[in-house]
Formats: structure tokens, sequence, C-alpha cells
């Protein structure tokens, strides 16, 4: 898992997807890789299909032609519980959160631990506390405050750490900073170079290049739904960025590989 | 499912780890702390039973001065207070599992009343003479029956259950008053009866139990609910988890005996104008034990979990791979069940069934009750104690106000007004939950 970012193989490859809903097609064709151990960030404007890859690949939407390679071996993730047994975890622009229980309750909805059919609460709340300080969440008040009571980066912290907690290998976070201030954005990005220094593979989808640069290891750009660049984050600047989002790239000099 | 695995850090991260330990302000310790944590909770909208503790007093206060010769807190009323509650208390705890989920049960009132007329007809010994226990467990079997259906058509066909349950309210009236009208009863099927089958449901309410017993039965109680408590949070602060401060946990268990105390003192009093009649009433362990059932299953179960996170968002339960639908139905037949122990309790006070049961304003005074006691309307916040402590209040206003021989056109007023003021409280502390995030 503590593979160095240069391992050669990425954690999830997906090759040629097709998806179209109706008389519309929503993607042609797109590859992507997702290495362990890096932040890939997915660009593209509205429409450009970002929201569509992000589902196949966690399982809500399947594709219509496309295969996926995870660890070297060919898989088909038909579900959102495909994925999460494959490590694959999506943390929604709206977070999924419920805002009347508390942190420890969210983290384990759906999967709490039980001792003789009652709820183990001890356990849970020292699996959560143990999560969430090595993620370095460590702003919140009370681990047993309800969600109701936390502020946005909070929640986005909260919202991850439920991610991370099962043995995932991949996280993907659809607009992480959408709605953050410039602190709590600090917060969430740091959180995301935690994960990433911890061996999992990240794919943030954003709208904000400036969050894009900054923690992006790779960048890969959607137009029109196809897959126009895909390359380190160090070939790119925000010019260059804006204009294989807004154009697709017609006209400059392709570098990608 | 998939058991977690401790994803091995690299060591540089280890050692932060370490460094970032699990903060002391994580777990509040001390009295200080815990109650500014308290308060914070209150501001966070999260009421809990202050406001109703504070209306009890406070019905008993100027009950006690209003009423004629001050028989409000006498041991003969407290009595009667407490039997006059219990049906709205366990009614109020029945709605409860429909408010947490953020839904509504309006045919409650009614459906309760069908499987307490069932059970009352059954034991009747010119015609079935069943025995009291299966006749009971018919009658809360239909009840079961009934809210599964309910349910099944709210979730299956996704038909608000405000309107499902208002055909419901209107269907079992009907089909309360055709089965008061079987058997040669005249409507009236009465537990007025020698039969010691008959007599046992007769007793649920009037039924003593002896006052030695009664004080042993409350020491087991609160010293069992005292040690749970206690070694559970001495277990919880030694390693290092968020528990109240034992100073804390002392006052919870302090306050628990002092109500047992007191409840069974006045319980043992003789309260006959001639003889002997003292003792807790039966009513008051069946009430305890619905209690304690639905807290256990509210609070400590899987189960119980999903109500509360489908009653925050339906939606973040749905991904979290909650089967949403089967737990809304069980929900509902639960509800209708409590209901029909509510109704047969209520059956046990006034003697039998008639079609007097005002089964529309038993629902308001459930719904009523609930969210007194702190139950919010609005879905995800409330216990099954919040609907007994409302209850009470309920109980309190409807007897305080007949002891003044006010009209019951009066009663409905002031019980109008208070659900209304209940209600805007709620309504209001979501308000300031909403503002009140950092």
């Amino acid at each position: 898992m503590a593979e160095s970012p240069s391992a050669t193989e990425p954690l999830l490859k997906v090759r040629g997807v097709d998806k179209h809903f109706g008389a519309v097609q929503a993607l042609y064709g797109v590859d992507l890789d997702l290495p362990s151990g890096q932040v890939t960030a997915l660009c593209g404007d509205n429409g450009a299909g970002k929201s569509v890859l992000t589902k196949i690949i966690s399982g809500v939407y399947t594709p219509d032609h496309g295969e996926f390679s995870w660890e070297g071996q060919p898989v088909h993730v038909r579900s959102t519980r495909d994925a999460s047994r494959l490590g694959i975890e999506t943390v929604y622009q709206d977070l999924a959160l419920c805002d009347n229980l508390d942190i420890v309750q969210n983290m384990f909805l759906g999967r709490e631990r039980v001792q003789r059919s009652l709820l183990d609460e001890d356990d849970m709340e020292r699996e959560a506390a143990k999560t969430l300080a090595s993620l370095r969440v460590t702003t919140v008040r009370s681990i047993r405050q309800p969600v109701a009571s936390l502020s946005g980066g909070q929640r986005q912290s909260v919202a991850v750490a439920k991610a991370v907690m099962w043995n995932s290998k991949l996280v993907i976070m659809d607009e992480p900073t959408a709605a953050l201030g410039v602190n709590q954005t600090r917060q969430v990005l740091d959180l995301i170079k935690r994960l990433r220094d911890r061996g999992l593979a990240v794919m943030v989808i954003s709208h904000n290049l400036n969050d894009v640069l900054e923690v992006a290891d790779r960048i890969a750009v959607l137009y029109l739904g196809r897959m126009v660049v895909q390359d380190k984050a160090s070939a790119f600047d925000r010019q260059r960025v804006v204009e294989y989002m807004t154009t697709g790239g017609k006209g400059m000099k392709a570098a990608a590989s | 499912m998939a058991q977690p695995v401790e994803i091995p850090p690299d060591p540089t991260a280890a050692v932060q780890a370490a460094e970032a330990e699990v903060p002391a302000a994580l777990v509040a310790q001390t009295l200080p702390e815990y109650t500014r944590a308290l308060y914070a909770r209150l501001r966070g909208g999260d009421i809990g039973v202050l406001p109703v503790v504070v209306g009890l007093v406070a019905i008993m206060v100027v009950f006690e001065i209003i009423s004629p010769s001050h028989v409000f807190l006498s041991p003969d009323n407290l009595v009667n207070l407490l039997q006059q509650s219990a049906p709205y208390m366990v009614l109020a705890m029945a709605e409860t599992f429909a408010l947490l989920l953020g839904e509504i049960d309006l045919s409650v009132g009614y459906v309760g009343a069908c499987g307490a007329v069932i059970t009352v007809q059954l034991v009747q010994p010119v015609t079935t003479h069943w025995p009291w226990w299966a006749a009971i467990a018919a009658g809360l079997g239909f009840c079961l029956v009934v809210g599964a259906v309910q349910g099944t058509i709210v979730t299956r066909l996704g038909i608000p259950s405000f309107i499902v349950t208002l055909a419901g309210y209107l269907i079992f009236n009907g089909v309360m008053l055709i089965l008061l009208g079987l058997g040669p009863f005249s409507g009236y099927p009465n537990l007025n009866s020698d039969d010691a089958n008959v007599k046992v449901l007769y007793n649920l309410m009037a039924g003593n139990i002896d006052p030695t017993i009664s004080w042993i039965g409350m020491a087991v109680i609160v010293l069992g609910l005292g040690a749970v408590m206690w070694f559970s949070d001495a277990r919880r602060r030694r390693s290092g988890l968020v528990a109240p401060p034992p100073s804390l946990t002392l006052i919870k268990i302090g306050l628990i005996a002092a109500a047992g105390v007191v409840v069974v003192a006045i319980c043992n009093i003789n309260r006959a104008v001639t003889g002997v009649q003292a003792g807790v009433p039966w009513v008051v362990p069946i009430v305890l034990a619905v209690l304690g059932a639905w807290t256990v299953l509210l609070e400590r179960t899987k189960y119980g979990r999903y109500v509360y996170a489908i009653g925050g968002n339906a939606e973040a339960a749905r991904r979290a791979g909650i089967n949403v639908p089967l737990v809304v139905t069980i929900a509902f037949a639960l509800c209708s069940m409590t209901a029909g122990l509510g109704l047969l309790l209520y059956a046990s006070y006034i003697g039998g069934m008639s079609n007097n049961v005002q089964g529309g304003q038993l629902v308001l005074f459930a719904v009523a009750a609930a969210v007194i006691g702190g139950t919010s309307l609005f879905g995800g916040r409330g216990k099954a104690l919040h609907g007994v402590l409302g209850g009470l209040v309920i109980g309190g206003i409807y007897n305080g106000m007949y002891l003044q021989n006010l009209d019951v056109q009066r009663i409905f007023v002031v019980t109008g007004l208070v659900l209304l003021a209940a209600v805007t409280i709620d309504a209001v502390s979501r308000r300031g939950k909403a503002t009140g995030r950092t």
C-alpha cells in the first residue's frame, strides 16, 4: 500500500469507457489512470462528463463499453457495493451525513458494530477517534457532538474519515471545497494531502483551479465527453488547464502522454 | 461486512498520529465542562427534557394552588393522575416511532381502539371466553398487521403517511363501531365481571401491587439501572471515551432513585375512604416496561440507529446501505402495536369499550404528548422517555382542569394551546440550530 508515487501499474486503470443516456452520448472512449499515493484532479466544464465518469467509477452507473483493471486485475464494477468491496469510497458533494447523529454514529452508519445484538458504542468510538486522530482532524470539540453543530470543513473531514475507515484504497471527492471558506478549504486540502501520504489514490473533482493546482499530482481534463489530456500536474499551468477545459486543446500542441 | 483494517501509515505519519492523540477537549470530563457542552446542545436545537420538566413543575404548582381545597397533590389524585396519563404516555411512545422518521400516524387512536375492542370482546365469558393473554395477543397482533400494511403503502407506493393514516383513521373508526356491535352487549362490551380471567384486564389499571413488593420492586429497578449506568460510564471513563463526569452519573442515579421513592411512597399511602387501597398500580410497571423496551430498541440497537438516521437524512441512510422501506414499515407496525397497548390500558381505565372512545382526540394528545416531551415533529430527534413525560403533562392538564369543573370545550382550548406552544418551541429551537453553526 505504501507504493512509491512512481509505481508503474496504477491502482485503477479505466480504458475505453463509453456511456450514453438515450440519444445523448456522455462519454466517448474515456481512459483514466488513478495511481496509488497520488491525487488525480478531474477537471472539465459543466457537461463535460465529470459526474458521469465519477458515477461509473463508484458503481452508480454501468458503462456501455469499457474495461476496468484494479491492481492489474480486470474487474467489473456494477454497483456501489462492488465498488466498496474493492475499496472505492466516494465522498459526495452533499456529504451524505445525518445532522442529528453524532460523529461516531455517522462514521459507522450502516456498518455498526454490535455485541449480543446491542450496539458496541465503546468500540466504535475508539475506532472513530483513532481514524480522526490519524487524519489529524482535531478541531472538533467532541466526537459525540451532533454533526449539525460542525462547520463545513469539519463536516467534510468527517465524511472523508468515514470513507477512509473502511480499508479504502481509492477515495473519490466531488467538489470537496465548493462551499468552504478560506481556512476550511485549507483544512480540507491538507486532509487530501494526508490521504495521499498514506498511500491512497485520491480523485478530486473540482472547478476551483487554485485548489486543483495546489493539491493535484496529476491532472485529467474532460472536454465534451472525451479525455483530452492527462498528465503530471507539473506539466500544466493555469492557462493551459483553462485552455483544455474550454476548447479541448484545439490548436495547442498536445503534450499529453 | 468488511472489517476495517488499520491502514499502515508511513513512519512519519505514525509519529504525527501519536502527537495528535485525541485531544483532552474531545472528552468532557468535569461537571462545568459537561454543563457547557449541555448548554451548547440546548442552543444547537437539542432541547431535551428540560422544558417539559419545568412545565410539569409549573402544572403541579399552579393546579395545587387553584384546585379546590388543594386536592391536586393529594395521594388519591396523584395516583389517579398516573392512571389517567398512562394511555397518553403509551400512545405518545407509539407515535414517537412515526415522528422520529419525520412521518405521522393519525390512525393510532382508532387502530389501537380496534385492538382493544378485539381483546375486550374475546374475553367475554358469555361469548368467546378466550384466556386474557390470548385475547391481548390477538388485539395487539391485529394492530401490528394494520400498521405493517399502512407502512407498506407509505413506503412502496410513496404516498404521504399523513394521507394513508388519515384514511386509516376513518376506516378503523368504522371498523371499531362494527366490532363493538358484535355479541349481545349493545355496543358496550365491558370488563366489570367476577370472572377471574376478565378481572386480569380490569386490574391492569385498577389493581395494586402489594406495598411491600412495591418497595422491593422499585429498589430492584433503581439498583439495577443505577449499576448499569455507573459501570458503563466508569468503563468509558477508564478507556478515555466521551463520558459524563462521575458526579453527573451519581446525580442522574439519585434523581431516578428519588423519583422511584416518591412514586412508591405516594402510592403506598392508603387512599381508600373506607378499607384499604394502597400500593403501586400495575399500570406503572407496564408503562415502565414499554419505556424500557422501546428505549433499548431505539438507542441501543442497529434498528433504532437506522430509525434516527432516516429521520435525519433518508438519502444518506439509503446510500449507507440501509433498507429504508423495511425500517419504515416496521416502525409503523410497532407504532400501531404500541397504540393497541395504550388503548388496552384505556379500556381497562374506563372498564370496557364503547363508541364514546374519541380516537381523533387521542391521536392529538399522543402527538402533543410526544412533542411536549421534546420529540421533534420534523424527524430524527426524540426518545421514548419524552412520550412518558409529555403524557404526564397532558394528563396533568386534563386532570387539573377536570378538578376545576371546567367544561370539556375549555379543556380542548387549553390542551390545544399547550400543543401549539410545544410545536413552537420545537420549530424555534430548530431555527436556533440552523443559525448556531460555528
